[in-house]
């Protein structure tokens, strides 16, 4: 049985669920399992939520409701998943690669013994090795893994890009309320959420992103040419490592490797020559831009549209007709 | 005194191209450079300036590896750790092999603080640091992004970067901490800092020795390299990309 966790908010079951959920469904179908059970964690609204959850094509619906659960901190919510977990005896545990994700399944592997799959692309059936297989990606993407987990129970987050969300089904499942005590910590205690307030949207999830290079010489230039052309766009900024390293653009505007891995439906590079490095985190973008001098670049061999030009007076000017077509 | 432990990783650099082995089971790295983990280096990086700001401590580094692993170990001396420990380990080391061996060097000695990576980006599982608080029973304190101690080392309050903005929590201490990309831009080690880093102790440990179960519970059955874009089009104007993007892209 798989057990896949939710992640509500309130009373709200996000579209990350829903996604969840569709992995799930995958899993059950491709690695034979005989049913997959929801299970939401929370406290005011998490029935609620848990309702929602039960006309998606999932076998059965748990939630567990407490205090000690809100707002989330990884050591209750561990206790919680274990004593889920007690209770129905899964051999898949299943969760979304969120950062909620990320902190806790480990810790959960950790506790029952079992082998944990990070950030699954694809559940692959025994068709093909003899046993079922996690597909995953390692070195930023640049190598797709397939891997085999060689423990009875297994833990995997699943990365939600790579999957659809589930639509809602006619039947809707059972919904029943586990009574577990959660109990409190002191060894974490959480003191507060700032959310990120910029009149720019979050670059890991933009839609479009503008991203400026070494090429850009200063920090100057990236306000008086990239900021414009992101926000004519309503796109979030990126910079490549090379940008960041010489001190024109802030760390968390790192697009690659070693920053943030995007996929939005536009990517413009300026003055980026597309290393390697930087190349890993933008290449699974939709349609890629690439704006540069240096017509041998090697952002031009994954560009869809390259324009060589001078950025100093091509982006001004592309700045203009985006808006202009934007305004038409 | 306060002791920290740092585990830093032997990854392949990031402008490396990597290919598939023809086995289709590991990648070659034959002849290709190395470095730190980068998110390693940040954890390096925030111990030394913990300890800068006062916070009287050793920093201990351990790598878990082949030999090779030890010229990672000296660039984090060079740069001003304390100590460093080389795990010696050839055979396939997943995030469950390198937790386990963590947590026995952990108990071997008293620790206040373990601050490592939030992932390394080779094998990119960001799973270790988890793993290693919930062997040990510590509570932790992920994906770093600013990190205050008290002075009395009871305590460490960490804002950590999350989905839709920043949390900041208070840890008791000992904890795991796993940093992330906006927690400090590591330094340079300087020439004096590499002549030190030579005389500074890098010991020895073997793998084998340790007791622990060294068989990885994630096999890779096979490596493919994802398909390769194709290369667009060259285009001779802006009208000309602002009509692409409109009317064939269809994303203004």
């Amino acid at each position: 049985m798989i057990l896949v966790v939710l992640e509500s908010v309130g009373e709200r079951l996000p579209k990350g669920a829903l996604v969840t959920i569709n992995a799930a469904l995958q899993a059950k179908e491709r690695h034979g399992y005989s049913k997959v059970v929801g299970l939401l964690l929370g406290n005011d609204g998490v029935e609620v939520a848990a309702q929602a959850a039960a006309s998606y094509g999932v076998d059965e619906i748990c939630y567990l409701k407490s205090p000690a659960l809100e707002p989330y901190l990884a050591l209750t919510h561990q206790q919680a998943v274990l004593a889920a977990v007690a209770e129905l005896r899964p051999t898949m545990i299943l969760a979304a690669s969120s950062s909620r994700g990320k902190d806790l399944f480990p810790r959960v592997a950790q506790t029952l013994a079992a082998g944990q799959v990070s950030d699954c692309l694809e559940f692959i059936s025994a068709a093909e090795f003899g046993v079922p297989l996690f597909k995953r990606p390692m070195y930023a993407g640049n190598i797709l893994a397939l891997v085999e987990v060689t423990t009875p129970v297994k833990v995997v987050t699943i990365r939600q890009a790579a999957f659809s969300a589930a639509a809602s089904q006619g039947g809707v499942s059972a919904v029943r309320a586990l009574s577990v005590v959660v109990e409190g910590t002191q060894a974490q205690r959480f003191m507060k959420f700032d959310t990120v307030k910029s009149e720019r949207p979050e670059l890991s999830d933009a839609e479009i992103v503008v991203s400026g290079g070494r090429a850009m010489k200063s920090s100057e230039n990236f306000e008086k040419y990239i900021a414009p052309l992101a926000d004519a766009f309503g796109g979030a900024i990126g910079a490549s490592r090379a940008a960041v390293d010489s001190g024109y653009a802030p760390n968390d505007w790192q697009v690659g490797q070693t920053g943030k891995v995007v996929s939005p439906a536009l990517y413009v590079a300026v003055g980026i020559s597309g290393a390697i490095q930087h190349l890993a985190g933008m290449k699974d973008s939709k349609v890629i831009v690439a704006i540069n001098k240096d017509p041998d670049a090697p952002i031009f061999e994954v560009a869809d549209y390259g324009l060589v030009a001078d950025l100093f007076e091509a982006v001004p000017q592309l700045t203009e007709e985006v808006k202009k077509a934007k305004a038409g | 005194m306060k002791k920290i432990l740092v585990p830093i990783k032997r990854v392949p650099d990031y402008e490396v191209k990597l290919k598939v082995a023809p086995s289709g089971e590991s990648v070659i790295t034959d002849g290709i450079k190395w470095i730190v983990n980068p998110f390693d280096e940040i954890a390096v990086e925030e111990a030394l300036r913990l300890k800068e700001r006062g916070n009287e401590c050793e920093i201990v580094v351990v790598s878990i590896g082949p030999e090779g692993a030890s010229e990672q170990l000296r660039t984090a001396l060079a740069m001003g750790a304390d100590s460093a420990i080389l795990v010696k380990c050839e055979s396939a080391v997943d995030s469950h092999v390198a937790h386990e061996i963590l947590a026995q060097l952990y108990s071997q000695d008293t620790y206040s603080l373990v601050i490592m990576g939030k992932q390394s980006i080779d094998s990119d599982a960001n799973q270790t640091g988890q793993l290693l608080a919930a062997k040990l029973g510590l509570p932790q304190a992920t994906f770093a992004s600013k990190l205050e101690l008290k002075s009395d080392w009871s305590e460490v309050q960490v804002t950590r970067e999350v989905d839709g903005g920043l949390e900041t929590l208070s840890v008791s201490l000992p904890a795991v901490v796993t940093t992330d990309l906006r927690l400090n831009e590591p330094r340079y080690p300087s020439l004096p800092g590499i002549v030190k880093a030579k005389k500074k102790p890098l010991n020895i440990v073997e793998a084998s020795s340790l007791g622990v179960d060294l068989t990885p519970r994630i096999k890779i059955r096979k490596l493919e390299t994802p398909a390769v874009r194709k290369a667009g089009v060259k285009l001779g104007s802006v009208v000309e990309l602002v009509d692409k993007l409109r009317d064939e892209a269809k994303v203004l």
